[in-house]
């Protein structure tokens, strides 16, 4: 098991210089071979009026002027070891791990995206918890009076939680909540440890507004598991052994309705970590994936590409996770 | 209805005592109501079992043995009052002195896996693969019994080592993919025994195992029978099996009897032409194969349209011998003249068949 990790953990490395290849690829190298020349690009940055010379420190502080190998390994290694910077006038330090510095705010990435990250942990936290017990229980509830009124109810909202996307759901909670019976403040993040009480309350809406949809879905899949346990010789078994419901039910087709569950909503809950652009979007909080958003709107290639590695980071982690649950979960599968 | 129903006097148990047998079961019907229409799975059985014997079901794939075994253990979840969503049982199903169909769910559930067991046919799918082996034995045990955990699980590995399984103190934790497909079934036999069970199930325990296994699965079925003094129904599409091991036999199809009584005058003087197809059908490796009959030829019947008349009419090679009486009139089944407790549906004069069989169909078997 430890070795599994270990093993995983390196290749998750490895998976990550390959994605951190990929996008420098893209964002330095495309332009270039699509014509841009290092002035031009350098151009892009600080507006037209600027002198020659000017242009000269913008493009060696952004490296344009590098080849390109030498450029991208300059960049892999203060990942690893932090790297000073001289655009011929100052120096600039930067520590590992050291993803470059914004070209908009001139701040180091790696920080400024830690910063923005309480805002997307505490959405998702809170998110995945709710739509979690939400999606599975009520599915179960679906599977075991399976046809029923309940059932009917379920199944019709959740198919408006999996049509209506956030960013209309979004609105329209804020709209009736915040402003026409104000039940809650219009949401502003407030950090965890500030103040933990009105972390809570300013979270309510874009938890709940976020979980809506992933319970939708997360019911259906539940209630479609649980079918396929119900249905199960291993289930009948149960019940022959004189098993009362609620043990049949709630252990044996649970216990195997539920494992796949867990696994997708690592992934989910993973992806998620990387950014929840669309209700940090709708609700304008100022997580990593308004960040990313922002960044792509301002060609901020250095913090798109740590954003980037950043959400590849938890992707990877979540991938990991799973496996390693599914092994705990199932104990069919070996880890080798 | 009401003439189709068996006319129970005639049915003398082969057990032969006038008080009630320690299962007896009586004009049990269960139907099922789907979109196509009512499937009548099981229509009017009758048979009765004593303590420390063994029953043979026999009858081809669809003839209502599994609906016959699930409904002794109150297994099928009951239709509503529309008929829907379940089964639709009536008749009568005495255990031991108490009637289940008219049991309440929470009746049924005390008394599975205490009083009746059930050994299914895929141990592999019939084990939770995430429960490991031990826990799903000691759970059975645990259920109806007050034992702490520890308690449960030396009576799992004493279970497991009752039914042959080497080294049972440290295989009672394996999960039930680490088992060969012959220790799960000794491993699910363990399970159903756990609380001895006065009357003990098994549907097609050996059907998903190779030949050798099989053989080795029906002894230790047949030591244990006699060790726990169980009431034992064995559910097969083979003859062979329940003609070692079974007292009586019963053959089914489309969900009645047609045959049933001793396995010795079953086996050796079948009367019924089904049965004698089913016989022909049984794999024999002592014989060239164009010498063996061939399989019954066509489909088993529509459980929802059976055919008028004898349900086998359309199937049965000797239907001209009866006039119209095989497309039209429903046999019953009656005693063969000679022996009381065999009992035939068929039309044919019982001359005919003994005959038949003697001089037709034994020399290709
Ligand atoms: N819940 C149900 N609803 C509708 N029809 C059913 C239901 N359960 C069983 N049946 C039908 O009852 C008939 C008898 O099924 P059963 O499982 O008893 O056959 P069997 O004799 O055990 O066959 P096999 O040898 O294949 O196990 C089948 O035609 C089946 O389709
Ligand atoms: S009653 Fe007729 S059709 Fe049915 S088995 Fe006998 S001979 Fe064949
Ligand atoms: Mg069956």
């Amino acid at each position: 098991m430890l070795t599994f990790i270990a093993r995983r953990l390196v290749a998750a490395i490895g998976l990550l210089i390959v994605v951190s290849f990929i996008t420098f690829v893209i964002f330095f190298v495309v332009p270039q071979w699509a014509g841009q020349t290092p002035e031009q690009m350098a151009r892009a940055y600080v507006g037209r009026g600027t002198t020659p010379a000017e242009l000269q420190i913008v493009e060696t502080r952004l490296g344009f002027n590098q080849a390109f190998l030498p450029h991208y390994f300059d960049y892999l290694k203060a990942m690893f070891v932090g790297t000073t910077y001289f655009d011929g006038t100052t120096y600039l330090h930067c520590s590992a791990p050291c993803f470059g510095y914004s070209f908009r705010t001139y701040q180091e990435v790696w920080p400024t995206v830690l910063s923005v990250f309480p805002v997307t942990l505490s959405i998702a936290l809170g998110a995945g918890v709710l739509w979690l017990i939400f999606g599975v229980a009520s599915g179960v509830v679906s599977a075991v009076f399976k046809g029923s009124v309940w059932d009917r109810a379920s199944m019709f909202i959740s198919l408006l939680g999996v049509s209506l996307p956030v960013y209309f759901i979004a609105p329209l909670a804020m709209l009736v909540l915040c402003y026409n019976w104000s039940l809650l403040p219009s949401p502003t993040y407030v950090g965890f440890t500030t103040n933990p009480a009105s972390w809570a309350e300013n979270m309510i809406l874009p938890w709940t507004c976020l979980a809506f949809g992933y319970a939708a879905l997360y019911t259906r899949l539940t209630r479609a598991g649980m079918l396929d346990a119900m249905s199960e010789d291993f289930t009948r078994t149960a019940r022959a052994k004189g098993l009362p419901e609620h043990r049949v039910i709630g252990k044996h087709a649970l216990r195997a309705a539920v494992t796949p569950i867990v696994t997708i909503f690592g992934m989910d809950f993973g992806a998620l970590l990387g950014g929840a652009v669309l209700a940090e979007q709708a609700f304008s909080m100022h997580g990593v994936g308004a960040l990313a958003i922002n960044s792509i709107a301002s060609q901020d290639f250095p913090m798109i590409m740590g954003v980037t590695l950043f959400a590849a980071l938890f992707v990877i982690l979540a991938n990991l996770v799973v496996d390693v649950a599914y092994a705990a979960l199932d104990p069919r599968v070996r880890l080798a | 209805m009401s003439r189709e129903t068996e006319v129970h006097t005639l049915s003398v148990p082969p057990g032969g005592t006038s008080d009630r047998a320690f299962l007896d079961v009586r004009d049990l019907r269960v139907h099922f109501g789907t979109e196509d229409g009512l499937v009548k799975s099981v229509d009017g059985l009758s048979f009765q079992l004593e303590r420390g014997r063994t029953l043979g079901i026999v009858g081809e794939s669809g003839s209502g043995k599994s609906v016959t075994s699930m409904s002794l253990l109150g297994l099928h979840p009951r239709a509503d009052r529309k008929g829907k969503g379940g089964a639709i049982l009536s008749g009568e199903i005495w255990l031991d002195g108490q009637e289940l169909v008219s049991a309440t769910p929470e009746q049924l559930r005390a008394l599975r896996g205490q009083k009746m067991a059930m050994i299914f046919q895929d141990p592999l799918s019939a084990m939770h693969p995430y429960y490991s082996v031990g826990a799903q034995i000691a759970e059975a045990y645990r259920v109806h019994n007050e034992v702490s955990k520890a308690q449960a699980r030396k009576r799992a590995i004493e279970l497991l080592d009752r039914v042959g399984i080497p080294q049972p103190d440290s295989r009672v934790d394996d999960y039930p993919h680490q088992f060969s497909g012959g220790m799960r079934q000794r491993a699910m036999i363990a399970m159903a025994l756990v609380c001895n069970p006065e009357l003990l199930i098994a549907d097609e325990p050996t059907t998903a195992l190779d030949v050798t296994v099989q053989a080795q699965i029906l002894d230790l079925m047949r030591d244990l029978q006699k060790e726990f003094n169980s009431a034992l129904i064995i559910i097969t599409h083979d003859l062979g099996v329940v003609a070692e091991l079974a007292d009586d036999i019963m053959v089914m199809y489309g969900g009645k009897a047609v045959e049933y009584g001793p396995a010795k005058s079953v086996f050796t003087e079948p009367e019924h032409p089904y049965a004698w197809g089913l016989l022909g059908s049984m794999p024999r490796l002592d014989r060239p194969v164009q010498d063996r009959l061939l399989p019954i030829p066509g489909n088993p019947p529509s459980l929802i349209n059976l055919p008028s008349g004898c349900a086998f009419n359309p199937r049965c090679a000797y239907k001209e011998a009866c006039g119209t009486a095989c497309t039209t009139v429903v046999p019953e089944l009656e005693p063969t003249d000679g022996a009381a407790k065999h009992l035939v549906r068929c039309h044919l004069p019982v001359e005919t068949r003994r005959t038949t069989f003697t001089e037709e169909i034994r020399n290709h078997l």
